[in-house]
């Protein structure tokens, strides 16, 4: 008994470290998302393409979507911009939320990019950005057909990425969809 | 004369963190704006509240939290708007759940757990310490046996 007592530390040791070293897989930045499986909220915005024209959630109701926060000042969008025109060109329907950014750099942007956006949220205040949880771009969202945010991706979104986040439940909500 | 520099430093930081000037159109709103400001995190910048960090998420959010202040929100309502989009992550003191309970209860618990090993050790210790003293007094006899021995050979 007493024998095996002097194991108790050695047991408390291995114990903290097989916390720690699960531990040290989990990236810090990645914050818990608290609006996956809530409803893409409601907005009203001016798109990109001109002042005049509003868009709202109304306008990709019924679609299974890619919500893509980006911005000029980004750099990391420029790395992910080729892939989301990747994913267009095979089907994917992306939206834009252009976020804190100015309209004309943001619309020569993508006059030299390409664009793969079905339209763009012009969103200079970074207005929805709050109501979404953004703190950073580029983010990606997946929203289902019901309005539902089914995923989250803070970062780029990458082949990589997309493979192991973003397909199985992708195919799987397009599929049901038909 | 480093020590100054460097403490110089530090505080210059924090005096550029809170130069930001905000407009109340009540004073006791100023009290309130700063303690949410203290108590709540910045979701980029991992350890830094929303005061002291001048990321740019961060100053939206201390806009955000003025804005709703003018509104006549509560402390809570404005603590329950922020956390329904970012997440618990950004209560620096998180709430009582099932995920956190473990946290919270942890310093009682280990408390707890010292106490009773303090009092299984001193029961334990107790009949160690009684079998010793009477070895001991079996030596003393046996001490004093030998000791008195010598004295009788004297």
């Amino acid at each position: 008994m007493n024998r095996l007592a002097l194991f108790v530390p050695l047991a408390l040791f291995a114990g903290l470290s097989l916390v720690l070293l699960l531990g040290l897989d989990k990236d810090p930045t990645e914050l818990p998302s608290a609006l996956v499986g809530e409803r893409f909220p409601a907005f009203n915005f001016p798109s990109l393409k001109t002042e005049q024209q509003f868009v709202s959630e109304q306008d990709f109701k019924g679609d299974v979507v890619l919500v893509n926060v980006w911005a000029t000042w980004c750099f990391a969008c420029r790395i992910e911009h080729p892939k989301l025109n990747a994913l267009s060109a095979s089907g994917v329907k992306i939206i834009g939320l252009n976020y804190k950014d100015q309209r004309v750099e943001a619309q020569a942007w993508l006059a030299e990019r390409g664009n793969p956006y079905q339209f763009n949220i012009f969103d200079p205040q970074g207005q929805l950005g709050i109501d979404l949880g953004v703190y950073g771009a580029p983010e990606t969202f997946l929203v289902d057909a019901g309005g539902i945010i089914r995923h989250r991706r803070v970062g780029v979104v990458d082949d990589r990425v997309w493979d192991t986040e973003f397909r199985a439940l992708y195919d799987q909500l397009t599929g049901s969809e038909q | 004369m480093r020590l100054a520099v460097f403490f110089t430093l530090c505080f210059s930081v924090l005096v550029f963190a809170g130069a930001e000037v905000v407009e109340f159109s009540e004073e006791s709103l100023r009290s309130r704006y700063q303690d949410l400001v203290e108590e709540l995190r910045c979701p980029k910048c991992q350890n830094q509240n929303l005061a002291d960090s001048n990321s740019p998420i961060s100053k939206d959010l201390r806009r955000e939290i003025q804005r709703m202040l003018e509104e006549q929100m509560s402390d809570q309502e404005i603590k329950d708007y922020l956390k329904s989009r970012y997440s618990e992550f950004i209560l620096y003191r998180p709430e009582v759940n099932k995920n956190t309970w473990l946290l919270w209860a942890s310093p009682v618990l280990i408390v707890l757990l010292g106490g009773l090993i303090v009092a299984r050790h001193r029961r334990q210790a107790k009949p160690m310490e009684s079998k010793g003293s009477q070895e001991a007094a079996n030596d003393q006899r046996r001490l004093n046996a030998l000791l008195g021995d010598e004295e009788n050979q004297q």
